[in-house]
C-alpha cells in the first residue's frame, strides 16, 4: 500500500499512522460521530445525515405537490366539474409548481449533492458543516411554513411565478402571496448555502491526486450546479423582496401607475427562472453519467466534451430568459436574439446526449433497473428537448405560450430530465444509502409503469394545448372538445401515481429486508464505492490517494491512501484547487445545536415579517445573538 | 364547430391531424394562423426526425454486438477516434439543424409582424374576467363600446390593441392568430383576419386569477356588407322597449344598482366598469362565454352570478321572484 505521509503538526497528537488499522475505524467513528438523543440529532453536522434528511424531506414534498397534481386531474377528468371550486384549484395548482419548483426541484439535486460528493471527492466531511445543517433546518421551516398556510386556507394561489400586479397589494389582498414570497426567501437561503458548500468542498476538499480532469462527471455537474444557484437564485430573491416589500411597505416597484413596472418582475423572475430549469436538469446529467458509466462497463466517453458541455449550459442558461415573455409584445429583433439563444442551448446538450448513446455504444451494458430509468429519461428527455426547440420560436410560441403544450413540453423535460434519471439514482445509491439493495423486480415493475403512466398522462395534453386548452384553468366547457384529452390524462396520471406507490413500498420493503449490499456492489468506479455502504461516520478510514479518474477500477487491488491525520479530532485534507496537491491540515467543525437555534431566529423574523415590519426589527438582534452564539471562538489549536 | 373524440389507438400524428376546433391552431381560418400552422408542422417534422434518429441509434447502440471487455478500462484507442468523429458530426449536424430553423422561424417572424394599413382597428381591454371591445373611427359618432364579441369583415386585416384594466391578460384566438399579452400601462398589437366566415372562440391566456377559465371572447366572421351593417346597428342606441313587460324590465333596471357598472346608451344607464349592454340580445355568450345567451340564462346570471362565475365582480342583487322575468325580456330584446 503506497501511502503519501503529511506533515504532523508540532504538538503532539495522536496521528493515524500511530493506530493500528483494526482500532483505527472505531476511533475516527468517535470522533466523528454524532451524539444520540433529539438534541444529538438536532446537533449533527454529518452530510451524511443531513443529506439523508434532505432527500427524505425532498421525497416528503414530491408527494405533497403529486397529491395537488391529482388533485387537479381529478378536477379535469370532466369538463364543467365541480369537485373543485376556482378558489381551491388555484391554490392547488399554485402549490404544485411551488413545491415541485421550490421545494423537490432544487432541493433533491442538492440533497444528493450533499450526500454524495463529499464521498465522490474523497474526502470526511462537507465544507462549512454547520452552514449546511442550517440549510436544511431553513429549507424545512420554509416547505412546512408554505403548507401549513395552505392547510390554513391562505395557501398562495398566484402561480409558482407570482405575475404582479395579479400578486401585488391591489389584487392579492390577504397574506396568500406574503406567504409565498417568504418561501422564496426561506428556500433560496436554504439553496444558496448548499451552493457555497459544494463548490468549497470541490475546490479545496478533493482527495489528494484528484486533479481537475479526474474529478467525477458527477462532481462536475453538481459544480456547475451551484455556480448556477449562486448567480441566478439572488435575482429572484430580489424580486421576491421587492414584491413583499410592496406589499407590505407601500412601494411601488412594480406598479406602474406610480412610475413602476409589471413586467420588471417579469424579466426578474425568468433571470431566475430558465436558470433553474438547468438547476433542476443538471443533476439529472450527473446521475445520469455516474449510472452509464456503471452500468455500460466502461468510463463515458468524452470526458472533456461533456465538462464543457456542462459549463456552456450554465453560461447559456443565462441568456433565454426573455423567451417566456414573448407574448408580452418586446421589440421583435430583440426577441429573435432569445430565439437564436434558446435553440443554441440544444447543442451542448445534444453533445452529452451523444456522448452518452457512444458510451452504450462502445460498453458492455447491464440492464439493471438504475439503467433503465436512465434509457427512459432518452426517451423522454430528447422529445421534450425538442419541443423546447418549438418554444424558442417566437411565431410558434405565440399560439402555444401559455396553454397544455408547454405544460406537457416541461413535464417532459423535467419528468424526463430530471425525475426519470432521480429515480436510478435512487436505485443506483440506495445500496451506499442504506446498506441494503432495492428489489430489482419490483424496479422493473416501477420503470414500466412509470414509462407507460408518464407518456400516457403527459402527451394528450400536446394535443390539448394546440386544440386551444390554455394554462390554469379550473375547469373547461364540454362543447371545447378537451374531455377526452384530459380524460385519457387523467388515467395516465393515474398508472403514474401507481408506479410512484410501487416506488415507496419498494423503498420501505428493501429497507426492511433487501439483500446486503456490500461496499461495491455494482463494481462501480467512484470513490463512494470505496468505503462501508452505508459509510462510517468519517467516510474513509484513509482518505484515498487518487491516481485516475475511474480510481476503483484503475486500482483493483487495494486504494493508495494518504496518512498523517489526526485521529481524536476532526481534519480534513486541504488540497490545491487545480492538481490537488495536499497542502493543509483543517479542522472540520464539531457537532453544536446553534445551527438550528438560528434557523428558528431567522425562521420566525421571516414569518413575523409577513405580519409587520417590526419583526425585522425585534428579530435583526435575536439573530445576532445567536449567530454570534454559533460563530462564539473555541479554545482549540486553530484559533490561537 | 368540427371536433372529433381522440380515438385511443390512431397513431399520436393522425390524431393531430384529425382534429380540428373552433378554438384550435391546427385549424387555421386565416393568414397569420395558416402561417403559424405552416411553421408549426415544419417545426414538428424535423424535430420527430431528429427524435427518431437519435432514438434508432440509441436502439442500435444497445442492441449491436458489444465488444469483449473483461476490465472496464481496457479501451482501445480506434474506435475511440471513430466514436469521435460520429459525435462530431452529430453534434455539427444538430447546428446545422438549429440555424436552420432559427432563420425559417426569423422568416415567419418578420412576415408575421411586418404589420401595414388595416382599415379597422379595434382596443380591446382586458378586465377581470370579461373583454371590453371598442371600435374607433375618425368619426367619434361612430365609436362604439361592446363586450366579449368582436365581429370582423372577411378577408381584412384588423389591427387589435390590447390594454388591460388591471392585471396581465392574454388575448389569443388562436384559429386566427397567435396571443399578444394585455399589459397594465402597455399598448401591443396584434392583427388579426380571418379568411372566410365563421364563428372562433377565443380566451385569457395569462392566469389572471378566480375566473381566468371563464373569460372567453367571441370572433364573428362576415361578409363585409353583413359586418356593415351589424356595425351600424351596433353603433345605434338601445331601441326603447314597446311591450309593458319589458318596460317593466327597464324600469327594474334603471332603479336597481345595475346602473352604477353598466351602460346602454339611449337610456340614464352609463356605467363604465362592467360591460356595455346596449346590444346584448345580440350577442351569442354571456358572462365572457360563460353561458349561451338567450332568456333562461340571462335571468339565471342575474339571480345567481356568484354560483356561475364564483368570484366574478358582478353582485348579487335582490330582486322580487316576479322581477326577473321582465328584467331578462328587457336585456334579451337589446338586440
Amino acid at each position: 500500500m503506497s501511502e503519501t505521509a503529511l506533515r504532523p503538526h508540532e504538538n503532539k497528537e495522536t496521528l493515524d499512522t500511530d493506530v493500528t488499522d483494526g482500532e483505527l475505524p472505531a476511533r475516527l467513528a468517535a470522533t466523528w460521530g454524532t451524539a444520540g438523543g433529539l438534541i444529538g440529532a438536532l446537533s449533527t453536522v454529518d452530510h451524511k445525515l443531513i443529506g439523508r434528511r434532505y432527500i427524505v424531506t425532498g421525497f416528503f414534498f414530491l408527494v405533497l405537490g403529486g397529491l395537488a397534481a391529482v388533485a387537479m386531474r381529478l378536477q379535469l377528468a370532466r369538463p364543467e366539474n365541480s369537485l373543485i371550486g376556482p378558489d381551491l384549484y388555484n391554490q392547488i395548482f399554485t402549490m404544485h409548481g411551488t413545491t415541485m419548483m421550490f421545494l423537490f426541484g432544487v432541493p433533491i439535486g442538492e440533497a444528493i449533492a450533499v450526500y454524495l460528493v463529499p464521498l465522490m471527492v474523497g474526502t470526511r466531511n462537507i465544507a462549512f458543516p454547520r452552514l449546511n445543517a442550517f440549510s436544511y433546518y431553513v429549507y424545512l421551516f420554509g416547505g412546512l411554513m408554505i403548507w401549513i398556510a395552505f392547510a390554513l386556507n391562505v395557501g398562495a394561489d398566484n402561480g409558482w411565478f407570482s405575475y404582479v400586479p395579479l400578486a401585488g397589494p391591489e389584487f392579492s389582498p390577504g397574506k396568500r402571496a406574503d406567504f409565498w414570497a417568504q418561501m422564496v426567501t426561506f428556500t433560496e437561503v436554504a439553496a444558496l448555502a448548499v451552493a457555497v458548500e459544494i463548490v468549497v468542498t470541490v475546490l479545496k476538499l478533493r482527495a489528494p491526486g484528484m486533479t481537475l480532469d479526474r474529478i467525477p462527471l458527477f462532481v462536475w455537474a453538481m459544480f456547475v450546479n451551484a455556480f448556477l444557484i449562486i448567480f441566478a437564485m439572488p435575482a429572484v430573491m430580489l424580486a421576491s423582496s421587492l414584491l413583499i416589500l410592496d406589499r407590505l411597505l407601500d412601494t411601488h416597484f412594480f406598479n406602474q401607475a406610480e412610475g413602476g413596472d409589471p413586467l420588471l418582475w417579469q424579466h426578474l423572475f425568468w433571470f431566475f427562472g430558465h436558470p433553474e430549469v438547468y438547476i433542476i436538469f443538471l443533476p439529472g446529467t450527473a446521475f445520469v453519467s455516474a449510472i452509464i458509466a456503471t452500468f455500460a462497463r466502461r468510463p463515458v466517453f468524452g470526458y472533456p466534451a461533456i465538462v464543457l458541455s456542462l459549463i456552456a449550459t450554465g453560461f447559456l442558461s443565462f441568456g433565454l430568459w426573455v423567451h417566456h415573455m414573448f407574448t408580452t409584445g418586446l421589440p421583435q429583433l430583440g426577441a429573435t436574439f432569445f430565439t437564436a439563444s434558446s435553440m443554441m442551448i440544444a447543442i451542448p446538450t445534444g453533445i452529452q446526449i451523444f456522448c452518452w448513446i457512444a458510451t452504450l455504444w462502445d460498453g458492455r451494458p447491464v440492464y439493471r433497473t438504475p439503467l433503465l430509468f436512465v434509457l427512459g429519461f432518452f426517451f423522454i428527455f430528447v422529445a421534450g428537448g425538442l419541443s423546447g426547440i418549438m418554444l424558442a420560436s417566437v411565431p410558434i410560441d405565440t399560439q402555444v405560450h401559455d396553454t397544455y403544450f408547454v405544460v406537457a413540453h416541461f413535464h417532459y423535460v423535467l419528468i424526463g430530465g430530471a425525475v426519470f434519471p432521480l429515480l436510478g439514482a435512487i436505485y443506483y445509491w440506495f445500496p451506499k444509502f442504506t446498506g441494503r439493495m432495492m428489489s430489482e423486480r419490483l424496479g422493473r415493475w416501477h420503470f414500466w409503469l412509470a414509462i407507460i403512466g408518464f407518456n400516457v398522462a403527459f402527451f394528450p395534453m400536446h394535443l390539448a394545448g394546440l386544440r386551444g386548452m390554455p394554462r390554469r384553468v379550473y375547469t373547461y366547457p364540454a362543447e371545447m372538445g378537451w374531455d377526452g384529452l384530459n380524460l385519457v390524462s387523467t388515467l395516465g396520471a393515474t398508472l403514474f401515481v401507481a408506479s410512484f406507490l410501487l416506488f415507496l413500498f419498494n423503498v420501505a420493503a428493501s429497507l426492511r429486508d433487501g439483500e446486503i449490499a456490500g461496499d461495491n456492489p455494482w463494481d462501480a468506479s467512484s470513490l463512494e464505492w470505496a468505503t462501508a455502504s452505508p459509510p462510517p461516520p468519517h467516510n474513509f478510514d484513509r482518505i484515498p490517494f487518487v491516481t485516475s479518474r475511474e480510481p476503483l477500477w484503475a486500482e483493483r487491488q487495494a486504494l493508495p491512501v494518504v496518512s498523517g491525520l489526526a485521529v481524536d479530532k476532526r481534519e480534513v485534507v486541504i488540497t490545491t484547487a487545480t492538481r490537488a496537491l495536499p497542502d493543509l491540515k483543517e479542522s472540520s467543525p464539531d457537532p453544536t445545536i446553534w445551527p438550528f437555534v438560528s434557523a428558528i431566529a431567522v425562521g420566525a423574523v421571516f414569518i413575523g415579517s409577513i405580519f409587520t415590519p417590526w419583526a425585522v426589527a425585534w428579530g435583526a438582534p435575536l439573530a445576532a445573538f445567536v449567530i454570534i452564539a454559533w460563530f462564539w471562538p473555541k479554545s482549540i489549536e486553530e484559533d490561537k | 364547430m368540427r371536433c372529433c373524440r381522440p380515438a385511443l389507438l390512431t397513431p399520436p400524428l393522425l390524431l393531430l391531424t384529425a382534429c380540428s376546433g373552433w378554438q384550435s391552431s391546427l385549424d387555421p381560418q386565416g393568414p397569420q394562423a395558416d402561417l403559424l400552422a405552416g411553421l408549426f408542422w415544419v417545426f414538428t417534422a424535423v424535430l420527430s426526425a431528429v427524435w427518431l434518429l437519435t432514438m434508432t441509434a440509441l436502439v442500435v447502440a444497445l442492441l449491436r454486438r458489444h465488444p469483449a471487455r473483461t476490465e472496464p478500462l481496457e479501451l482501445n484507442t480506434r474506435p475511440e477516434r471513430g466514436m469521435a468523429r460520429t459525435v462530431g458530426a452529430a453534434a455539427a449536424l444538430t447546428l446545422v439543424v438549429v440555424v436552420a430553423l432559427t432563420v425559417v422561424s426569423y422568416g415567419a417572424q418578420r412576415a408575421l409582424f411586418s404589420g401595414g394599413e388595416a382599415p379597422l382597428t379595434l382596443k380591446v381591454k382586458g378586465h377581470q374576467w370579461w373583454w371590453e371591445v371598442t371600435y374607433e373611427d375618425p368619426g367619434p359618432s361612430r365609436q362604439f363600446t361592446t363586450a366579449n364579441e368582436i365581429h370582423v369583415p372577411v378577408g381584412q386585416p384588423v389591427h387589435v390593441k390590447l390594454e388591460s384594466a388591471d392585471v396581465i391578460h392574454s388575448f389569443w384566438v388562436p384559429n386566427l392568430a397567435g396571443k399578444m399579452d394585455a399589459i397594465p400601462g402597455r399598448e401591443n398589437r396584434l392583427v388579426i383576419q380571418a379568411s372566410k366566415e365563421g364563428v372562433f372562440r377565443g380566451q385569457c391566456t395569462e392566469f389572471c386569477g378566480w375566473q381566468h377559465a371563464h373569460m372567453a371572447i367571441t370572433v364573428v366572421a362576415h361578409s363585409l356588407e353583413d359586418f356593415e351593417r351589424w356595425r351600424e346597428s351596433q353603433i345605434s342606441a338601445a331601441e326603447p322597449p314597446d311591450d309593458p313587460v319589458r318596460k317593466r324590465g327597464m324600469q327594474i333596471f334603471l332603479s336597481r344598482p345595475c346602473v352604477m357598472c353598466h351602460q346602454i346608451r339611449g337610456t340614464p344607464a352609463a356605467g363604465k366598469v362592467a360591460p356595455d349592454l346596449t346590444h346584448i340580445g345580440s350577442r351569442l355568450h354571456i358572462a365572457a362565454g360563460t353561458l349561451p345567451n338567450g332568456r333562461g340564462n340571462l335571468a339565471a346570471w342575474i339571480v345567481d352570478p356568484q354560483g356561475i362565475k364564483p368570484g366574478a365582480h358582478m353582485p348579487l342583487i335582490k330582486l322580487n321572484a316576479e322581477e326577473v322575468e321582465p328584467l331578462a325580456r328587457y336585456l334579451e330584446g337589446l338586440k
